[in-house]
């Protein structure tokens, strides 16, 4: 009896967080690929975030891009990308939502992924396994990961 | 006057270079004390500019990478070469015969390294040097194909290639190699799996960078097969290439396929003029 109460309210909760996340396929991108509505519906973790951007396994944002609030804790910053020092002065919450999601929508051609796209890849393969992949793939980063990093990346002020 | 002017010149130039500590280094590579190579050459004509010049991988390894590469006592690939003068001049297959009995001294190839892949003009293919070497093993020795990426395969390329060092990458792009280069370029700049990265992207867009920790060359092949510190052993060109394309989160061509030759004659013209280094040192 109470397993199955508690079976309910898990379903109920899990439905409840379906309902509220946006999809890749989903996404309202603005006229300057910005996303002015949060993925999941309510605000992310900066702390979270701080985790995403620097683990191999999840966004690997310093891959290419420096911090100096992390040097200290985070090894080996790549300088594909620009240092997001002041992030946060020169792009508003709405815009870092859309170049996480998808920075092709922002900068034309960049190197940088998207991180929330599920179609549209050449030879795509199952991770690093070299396996094939059929899409639509899962996206490289969950709506909650994209709003933590969003919130992490807020904090980035000169 | 126009003294103090070249003396400014020369101090923004040293600023210009101190700014980016991610640039390759200077220095010359000289092996055994004999060879001297050729690490930096102006980029070829077909090239349309992409890169100023080129550069071996050689440039972008750290002091004592670089250092292991300048003498064959100290260059553990070395120990594979010998391996591999062993099986050349051991016979194998139903013809009782070895490479040396046709070929004499492994030192009669000097000059294929640097030429392959090159149209196999009996069969219109472009065949890389581990066709070469099956089509001997299969056709004159009646013994059976190496597998591509075998260690005897690699052991083989190795020393096929340091009978080569020192002379410039050469390969034919024109005539019939012509549809197989143009196969190679448009590989080199599609952008693969989930990431959507080219190879153009990292060592043509980016090279001297650093992508997380690894300072990215301009991916040359020169080097090839390289010995590699992590992997203890030898690596060939099309695992790199397959390497590579997986950290795209991509599905790679297979090894020894007819893509990755392709790509394998393309990625050679971006070199034309660099010494022949194979076997190399990478970390
Ligand atoms: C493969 C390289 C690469 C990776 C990985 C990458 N980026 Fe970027 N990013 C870039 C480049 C390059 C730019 C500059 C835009 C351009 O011109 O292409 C950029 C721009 C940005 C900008 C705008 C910076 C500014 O000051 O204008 C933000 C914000 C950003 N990236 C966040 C992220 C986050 C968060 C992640 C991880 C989830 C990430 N990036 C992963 C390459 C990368
Ligand atoms: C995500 C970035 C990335 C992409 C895309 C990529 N590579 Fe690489 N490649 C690397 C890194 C990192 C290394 C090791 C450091 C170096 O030598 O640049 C490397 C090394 C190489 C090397 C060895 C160079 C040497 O001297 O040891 C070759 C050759 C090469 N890549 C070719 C290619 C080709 C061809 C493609 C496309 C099919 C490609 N790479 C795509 C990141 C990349």
């Amino acid at each position: 009896m109470i397993r199955a109460t508690l079976g309910l309210v898990v379903g109920c909760a899990l439905a409840g967080a379906a309902v509220a996340e946006t999809a890749p396929a989903d996404v309202k991108f603005g006229e300057y690929g910005e996303v002015a509505a949060s993925l999941t519906g309510s605000a992310g973790d900066p702390a979270s975030g701080r985790k995403v951007f620097s683990e191999r396994s999840a966004g690997n944002c310093v891959a290419c891009h420096t911090v100096s609030e992390m040097v200290e804790d985070v090894q080996f910053h790549g300088d594909v990308g620009p240092s997001l020092d002041g992030v946060a002065d020169r792009w508003n919450e709405a815009e870092l939502r859309g170049i996480v999601s998808n920075a092709k929508n922002v900068f034309d051609g960049t190197v940088m992924p998207a991180f929330y796209k599920t179609t549209g890849y050449i030879r795509p393969g199952d991770a690093f396994t070299t396996k094939p992949a059929t899409e639509p793939l899962p996206p490289l980063l969950t709506a909650q990961q994209i709003e933590d990093l969003v919130a992490y990346l807020m904090t980035l002020k000169e | 006057m126009s003294q103090k002017y070249a003396l400014i010149g020369a101090l923004t130039l040293a600023l210009a270079a101190g700014a980016s500590q991610a640039d390759p280094v200077e220095d010359t590579l000289v092996v055994n004390g004999e060879i001297e190579m050729t690490t930096v050459a102006p980029a070829p004509e077909h090239l349309g500019g992409a890169l100023d010049v080129v550069r071996s991988g050689w440039l972008y390894r750290g002091d004592e990478t670089r250092d292991m590469q300048r003498d064959d006592f100290e260059n553990p690939a070395m120990l594979y070469v010998e391996a591999a003068a062993t099986a050349w001049s051991t016979p194998e297959g139903t013809a009782g015969k070895s490479c040396a009995d046709c070929h004499g001294d492994p030192e009669s190839m000097r000059g294929l390294r640097a030429s392959v892949p090159k149209v196999n003009p009996n069969n219109g293919e472009l065949w890389a040097m581990e066709q070469f070497v099956n089509g001997c093993r299969t056709e004159r020795m009646g013994a059976e194909a190496w597998k591509w990426d075998s260690q005897d395969m690699r052991n083989m390329t190795a020393l096929l290639s340091s009978v080569s060092r020192g002379l410039p990458v050469n390969v034919a792009i024109d005539g019939p190699a012509a549809p197989f280069w143009e196969q190679g370029k448009e590989i080199y700049y599609t952008r693969y799996g989930q990431l959507e990265l080219a190879c153009a992207n990292c060592h043509e867009d980016n090279n001297g960078r650093y992508i997380r920790a690894d300072h990215l060359s301009q991916g040359q092949t020169n080097g090839f097969p390289v010995y590699r510190l992590k992997q203890t052993n030898l690596v060939s060109l099309h695992n790199r290439f397959r390497g590579c394309i997986r950290d795209t989160r991509a599905e790679p061509f297979e090894i020894g396929s007819p893509e990755f030759v392709a790509l394998e004659l393309y990625v050679a013209s971006r070199g034309q003029g660099l010494s022949i280094e194979g076997p190399s040192v990478r970390q």
